[in-house]
Parts: structure tokens; sequence; C-alpha cells
């Protein structure tokens, strides 16, 4: 082993999922105590180095990898994470594997708690050892030290703040002895700005120490300021790999997005509007991995009005609070009239509908044919494609009516069936994402919040279901909020487009500005300091 | 002192609400009952000696996160069969007793054992598949007893066989090791007996249990209890962990059985076992238990409110409504019901707790 090779250096590492390839000749070294900033898009590849490092079993059962790994020199690879862990590589993660009943020492020495002999031990073998809890709150004492921040380490973490949580999570990983490597994957995205800064200041003095960092990071800001090498990860290739002190932001985030290219053509004329319609204040909404913290808009009657952001930074937690579908507060007026939250039926009832990014769970009834799936909300709160029987005694279904209006919106929106009469688990997805659109259509709704409504379907399905909505805005005048991952796609259709990040709106732009100005707001508070041109 | 303020006073009742229900039907049923404070302390001290082994065998499966173990029947069983060895054998007293855990316990850990098993392959509907297990193995049972016994497995004494020649008769006396337990240290307070030397063994239980929570398989127990996922990232073999579990508790559970009817003094061949298991986890969660939690201090509430309630609702009923069948009724409908309601309850808290951490995400956003 010589002395002179890098802690960690990876060499061709190649990846695909069954043809699709999501990393491809990723070469990269990290010496002893550096800091390397990783960056990259959502579904640039970031996570799936860092997992196929960690030799996540997802790797192995989706094929294994190309390229090799070396630590010290040595050629290495790990069939667990665990395996991982003994040579001294620790992960902090973007969710907090933490049990929240656990005090921070507890959790912190977690499988490797200080025990003491007694005689059970000879009947039963050493897991009836006990805790030595006194030797526990010394090493706990030392591991908080080492991280360089002030924590009870008696306090249970669910009694903890969310900066807290992730301290601890770290002195986790610093406690064991030999830790060489920390890969810490987006650790500020969930801290307010002191606890980040106390973060970046105990990642110095860790590298001090001859511990080597992999920072995976949105926040640029962090990157330039602490990082000695940055690395920019697109489509799975390395775009970018440069000292940290001879590049920039501006650089930095165009080499992320990369693409000022395309959708100039079609993008949507200019038009104005004056009245406002739905109006949001204060808005919060606790949905898992998609908290919205405090959002306030006001979106005009009539407009295309676009929401994006990186994924969990909150823009799914919009409509899906203002539905009713997550726990929300704050305020939501519809033409000066409040509706409540917490409601699904209160939300219809005012004429909102909503498209939802999981459309083969709340979106479709699956086992039903597409006719049904298309009425049935006109059906279940307009009580339409209903007929009066006896008198009015009854009412029964109007499969006529409903067969009609199935043809009409099959036809209108070119969705790919055999008959009205299939099943909806039967289509393909951009032909699913058709039905429930046409759901939605079908009941009129003054407002319409369509959810990622091209998320996993083909380009072709992509511009149909993109010149649907559009034509329908024209047509009836329908509001529509469209909430996208892809910047590009909401530019296309939008009049004006939000970007959300860490659950609050980092600014509202009319679409025909340049991506870079949302991609800069997209990785948030750039326009401060760093956008300084 | 901090002065409890309107939140926490609620949040303590809606935690408690199913003992102080208890609590509420008893003060209005002991008077109407019409029985001595004399009676009625001792016959909370016999059921105590007689029940509490038994549903503290119910804890460390709770402890690990597998719920109330339904399972725990199967452990009864085992205690029976080496009862029943024991009866055939006619080992008196004391020796009686203790051979008869002795058998139980490769039986309980075969039992246990299989039961891990299962339940790791259910998990999250460890509940559910326990209960249907203990029906499955009951099956099993009556096979073994009623017609294994007499047959294959040779049983001397012709009084248990039936008369048929094979089979266990409805009915064991256990006469010769009745109460031996219960009358070994005799003590007297008033007019109150005190069976000593069986609460000893239910301390020694309970020692146990505060000791095991300190040991290193206590502590993983716990952390597999929270959460799955992380303790199995940490390196905890969670599948083994969980089934040492079910295996402690059948085994507690055997041990339980058989100071269950050394104090009744007869078996029910083939229905000691079956309510048993359903008792006893209706006891605990009356004791204020629930599905993720339970305490010492739970078990033995849970076995004085439930069972006085028994004790008094037939004669109440009687003052009341002139029907004795009323106690009898209540048996059954408040065991179902109880835990019907303990797992409502659970649910409901679970959505809670949600609800909670969104109010307090809204007013972290207040004080901003």
């Amino acid at each position: 082993m010589s002395q002179n090779a890098p802690l960690l250096e990876m060499r061709n590492v190649t990846k695909d999922f069954f043809g699709n390839v999501v990393l491809k000749d990723v070469s990269f070294s990290i010496e002893r105590g550096e800091i390397l900033g990783l960056v990259g898009e959502n579904g640039a590849g970031k996570t799936t180095l860092m997992k196929i490092l960690f030799g996540m079993t997802v790797i192995q059962d989706t094929g294994g990898y190309g390229g090799e790994i070396l630590l010290e020199g040595k050629p290495v690879s790990y069939k667990s994470p665990l395996e991982a862990l003994d040579d001294g590589i620790g992960m902090v993660h973007q969710e907090f594997s933490l049990l929240p009943g656990f005090t921070a020492t507890e959790n912190i020495l977690l499988n490797r708690e200080s025990t003491n002999y007694n005689f059970m031990t000879e009947l039963f073998g050493d897991r009836m050892r006990t805790l030595d809890r006194a030797e526990m709150k010394t090493r706990a004492e030392k591991a908080i030290e080492k991280v360089g921040v002030k924590l009870d380490e008696n306090t249970p973490v669910s009694e903890m703040p969310v900066g807290h949580k992730q301290f601890t999570e770290i002195a986790r990983e610093l406690e064991k002895e030999n830790v060489k490597l920390l890969v810490l994957d987006e650790p500020t995205a969930v801290l307010t700005e002191s606890e980040a800064e106390i973060l970046l200041k105990s990642m110095r003095k860790l590298s001090e120490e001859g511990i080597a960092i992999i920072f995976i990071s949105h926040r640029l800001q962090e990157i330039i300021e602490i990082t000695d090498k940055t690395l920019v990860l697109r489509d799975g290739r390395i775009i970018q790999e440069t000292p940290t002190d001879q590049t920039d932001i501006e650089e930095i985030a165009q080499a992320m997005v990369g693409r000022e290219i395309h959708a100039e053509g079609d993008r949507a004329e200019v038009r104005t509007f004056n009245a406002p319609h739905l109006i949001v204040n204060n808005l919060w909404v606790d949905m898992p991995g998609e908290t919205v913290r405090n959002i306030s808009l006001e979106i005009n009657k009539g407009e295309i009005f676009g929401i994006g952001g990186l994924a969990g930074q909150g823009k799914l937690g919009i409509p899906n609070g203002i539905m009713g579908l997550y726990p929300a507060g704050g305020e939501v007026r519809i033409d000066g009239k409040t509706i409540p939250l917490n409601n699904p039926r209160e939300a219809l009832d005012a004429s909102m509908a909503f498209v939802s990014e999981d459309r083969r769970d709340v979106g479709l009834l699956l086992d039903e044919p597409i006719d049904w799936n298309i009425s049935f909300t006109g059906m279940q709160m307009q009580k339409r494609f209903l007929k009066p029987v006896l008198g009015g005694l009854f009412r029964l279904r109007d499969d006529k009516a409903i067969e009609d209006i199935a043809n009409h919106y099959i036809e209108a929106l070119e969705i790919k069936c055999m008959s009205p009469r299939q099943k909806a688990k039967e289509l393909s997805g951009g032909n699913q994402q058709k039905v429930c659109l046409a759901k939605a259509f079908v009941v009129e709704p003054d407002i319409l919040f369509v959810s990622e409504p091209t998320r996993g379907i083909d380009v072709g399905a992509k511009k149909i279901v993109l010149d649907t909505l559009k034509e329908y805005n024209r047509e009836k005048g329908t509001t529509i909020i469209i909430i996208s991952s892809e910047l590009e796609e909401l530019r296309s259709i939008s009049d004006r487009i939000a970007i959300v990040d860490e659950g609050r709106i980092s600014g509202i732009l009319p679409a025909s500005e340049p991506s870079k100005a949302f991609g800069l707001l997209m990785l948030g508070k750039v326009d401060s300091k760093g956008d300084s041109k | 002192m901090k002065k409890p303020d309107r939140k926490s006073v609620i949040f303590f009742l809606e935690s408690n609400a199913v003992p102080i229900l208890f609590l509420i039907i008893i003060s209005i049923g002991v008077p109407y009952s019409g029985f001595s404070v004399d009676y009625l302390v001792q016959e909370i001290i016999i059921r105590l000696s007689r029940n509490s082994f038994l549903v503290l065998s119910l804890l460390v499966p709770i402890m690990a996160g597998m719920g109330l173990n339904f399972g725990m029947v199967l452990g009864a069983m085992a205690g029976q069969i080496g009862l029943i060895f024991v009866t055939n054998w006619n080992i008196v007293g004391l020796q009686g007793i203790g051979l008869a855990m002795i058998l139980s316990i490769p039986l309980s850990i075969l039992l246990g054992w299989m039961s891990g098993k299962i339940l790791n392959m259910a998990k999250g509907r460890e509940m559910v598949t326990g209960f249907i297990l203990a029906f499955f193995m009951n099956g099993v049972y009556q096979l073994v007893v009623l017609y294994g016994m007499g047959s294959i497995i040779p049983i001397g004494n012709p009084s248990m066989v039936l008369s048929r020649g094979y089979g266990i008769r409805n009915t064991v006396n256990l006469i010769n090791i009745r109460q031996t337990l219960d009358s070994l240290i005799p003590l007297k307070i008033g007019n109150i007996q005190i069976p000593v030397a069986t609460f000893m063994v239910i301390a020694l239980v309970c020692l146990f249990i505060v000791w095991f929570r300190k040991t290193k398989l206590g502590q993983d127990m716990r952390a597999i209890g929270q959460d799955m996922h992380v303790a199995e990232s940490a390196g905890i073999n969670v599948e083994r962990t969980r089934i040492i579990a079910i295996i402690i508790s059948t085994v507690l559970a055997g041990f339980g059985m058989i100071l269950y009817l050394q104090n009744i003094g007869t078996l029910n061949t083939y229905n000691s076992h079956e309510q048993v298991g359903m008792f006893s986890i209706a006891a605990l969660l009356v004791g204020g238990a629930s599905v993720n939690k339970g305490k010492i201090s739970h078990a033995f509430l849970g076995v004085t409110l439930f069972h006085l309630m028994f004790v008094i609702s037939p004669m109440a009923g009687k003052n009341l409504i002139g029907q004795a069948q009323l106690g009898e009724y209540f048996r059954v409908f408040v065991s179902y019901g109880v835990i019907s309601i303990a797992l409502v309850l659970y649910a409901y808290r679970k959505l809670k707790e949600k609800e909670r951490a969104g109010t307090a995400l809204a007013e972290a956003q207040e004080e901003k």
C-alpha cells in the first residue's frame, strides 16, 4: 500500500439500469482531509454514485456496475453498507436514520454500546451483557465534542430541533473509531442559516483532523465557501472538475443546468391579467418529503401559473395541501371567499380540481374502464351522468351519456385504446395521464391543479398533454396551476413561474426570463451574494 | 412542580382513557355489589397471584415492536402439556410444579421459534397473524392430546384417560400440585391470606424484565421496536432478535400458565389455554398499555381493575337489574371490547401525533 495513493479513487465508474445509462465513465479522487463538493440536478447521478460506493443491495440487484473503486490504493467492492462502514466510510443520510424514542447517546452508540459482563453471558452469550450507561455517556460526549456543537446527550431525538438531529447523526458517524471518509448528503437542506454555519465550521475542523468529506449540496454558496474541489455531474457524466477557488457560482450553475438550448421556439405569448382569483396566504403543509413552510401566492383568473423547484423542496405540497390531502394551515381564498383546509370535499365544492402526481394511487381507479374513470368525479360531485327513474325516486347511471363523454375525450386527447370499456390499468403511462386530465376536465373546474403531468411519459405524449392543457385554458378560461420539475416544460406553457425552495417561494418570474435566472432561484440564496454581476 | 396547563391535562386523559373508564365503572359498581372490603381485597390478591405472571409475559414482544403477543396461547399449551405429564407420573408438590416448568421449556422454545419465524414473514401484521396461529396450533394441540396421548404417548394414569382408551379427559384434577406454591409460605393479615411464595416468583420475573431492559439484547429490541430499518442498517440482526423476543414471551407464558393452574387446581384440557390469551391481553390493555407501550405497572393495574370488574359485576348486575348473568356477559363483552378500543385508540393516536407534528410546524412558522 503506497502512502501516495489517494484516500479514495473511482475509475471509469459506469452504471446502467436496464439499458438506461445513469453514470458514464465517472473518475475522480479524494485525498485525506479534502472536502469535495458534489453538485448536480436531481437525477444527475449523485445518489447512484454514492449507492455504488456503499455497496447498496439495489446496485447488485440491478446488475452491478462497471469500473473500479480504490481505497488507499486497494481495489474494493462492498456487498453491503456495513462493509463500507467497517472500512471507515460513513454516510449521513438526507432522511434521518435515527430512532425517535432514543436519546442522543443511545442513537450515537446504536449497536456499538459499551457493556459490562455478568454471569448470564456464560449461559446465553454476549447479548446478555448489560449496558454501561456511564461509559456510553462519556463516549457520546466525546463524539459530540468532535462535531463541535452543544447538544444535550440525554434528550430524546423526537424532542430535538431538526439541526440537532443532523448533528446527532454526524456524531454517530464520527464515533466510529476508524472513520476516514464521510459522505454528507444535503446535510444543510433542513438547517437554519446559523445551524448550517455551525455545521460548516465543524466540517472544516474534521478536515483538519484528516477526515475527507464528500459534501453533496444544492446550496452553491456553501460549496464555494467550504470545499477544496468541485465536481459537477450532469446526466451521469462529470461536466466539471475544478479546484473550488478557480470557479464561481455562475459557472457551476451553468455547468449543472447546462441547457441554454431549445424550447425558445414555442414560448407562450405574453398575456397580462389583472383579476386576482386564487389567493394563498402563509400556507404550510405537512406532506412528508415535500414540506411547505410558508407560501403566499396571488394567481390571476385565466392564468397558467407554473410552480417549479427541485425535488423535495415543497412544490408538490402546495396543491396537495390546498386540496386537503395533507394536513395544512394558512389561508386560501377564491374570489374573496375563504376555503376551509384539510377537507377535500370543500376544495372540490369550491370548483377546484386536482390531477395528482400519483396517478396510479390517487388519480385512477385502475380496475375500472376508461369511461367510468372519466365520469366518476362528475358523477360523485355534480350528480351528472345519472338519469331519474320512477319519477325521480332513484337515479341510475346513464351509460349512454357516459359513453358519449368518454368518446369525446378519447378523440380530443388522442387516448390510444381499444374501446372506452378498456380498463385503466391496461393503458400506457401517457394515456393514463390523459384519462386523468379528462376526468378533471369533465367537472369543468374554475381552478385546475396539475401536478407533474408529464412525469414518466414519452415525448410525444408530453406534447399532447401540454397542448391540451393550453387549449383548455384558452377555450374555457380555466385558471391552471401546473407543478413540474421540468423547467423547460413550465416555461413553454406558463405565463408566470414561481420557484419553490425549502418550502418557501424564492421568486416569481415571467416565463420569458432566461432559464439561468430560474436556475439561480432554484439553488437559493444566490441573488444576494453570489450573483454579483 | 409546573402547573399543568389544559393541553397536558387533555393529553393525560387521552393517553389513559381506558384505565380511567374502568376506574369509573368500578367505583360505581362496588357499592351496588354489596361486597365487603375484606372480600374484595382477598379476591384482588388471589387474582393478582393467579394472573400477573401471564400478563407480564406479554411485555417483551411489545418492547420489540411486535405488538400484543396473541401467540402466548402457544406457551400456555406447552405449560398444560407439562402439567399433564406431571400429573400422569404422579409427582407431587413443588417438585411437580418445577418439573412441569422444565418440561414446558423445550416445547415453548420450539413453538416460540416457529411462531417467531412466521411472524417475521408477516411484519407489521404480527397481531392478526399470532391470533390465527393460536387457532391453528389449538388444532394441533387437540390432535396430540385427544388422539396421541394414551395411544402413541403412554399415559399410565387411567383416571386421566377417556373411557375409549386414549385421549385425555375434559378435566384433569391437579390435586397433586394444587396451591402448593401459594401456601408454601403462609401469611395471614387479618382475614386476608397472602400467597407469599407466588408473589416472590412474580417479583422475580419483574426483576428479570427490569434487568433485561438494561441488557444489550433488550436495547436491541427497543431499537427494533422503534424502527426496524434503522436497526438493521446499524447492523442489528432484526429477524433473530424478534424470534428471541417471541421465544422469551412463550416460555414465560408457559410458566405463567402453570402458576395459574396450580392456583385453580383443575385443568380444563381443551379450554383453559384458549381464554387465557384473550383475558391476559385485555387485562394488560385495561392497565393502560397499548400496542407499542407496556410497563410492569400496567400489568398489575390491569389485572386489578379487570378482575375486580369480574368480581363485582355478577352481584352488581343482580342488585341493579336482577340478572346475575350480567357478569358472564361482561366478561366476554368487555375483553373483546377493550381489545378493540385499544386497537382503535392506537390508530387514532398515530393520526393525532401526525397532526401534532403539523401544528408544531405551524407554530414554528408563527414564531418567525
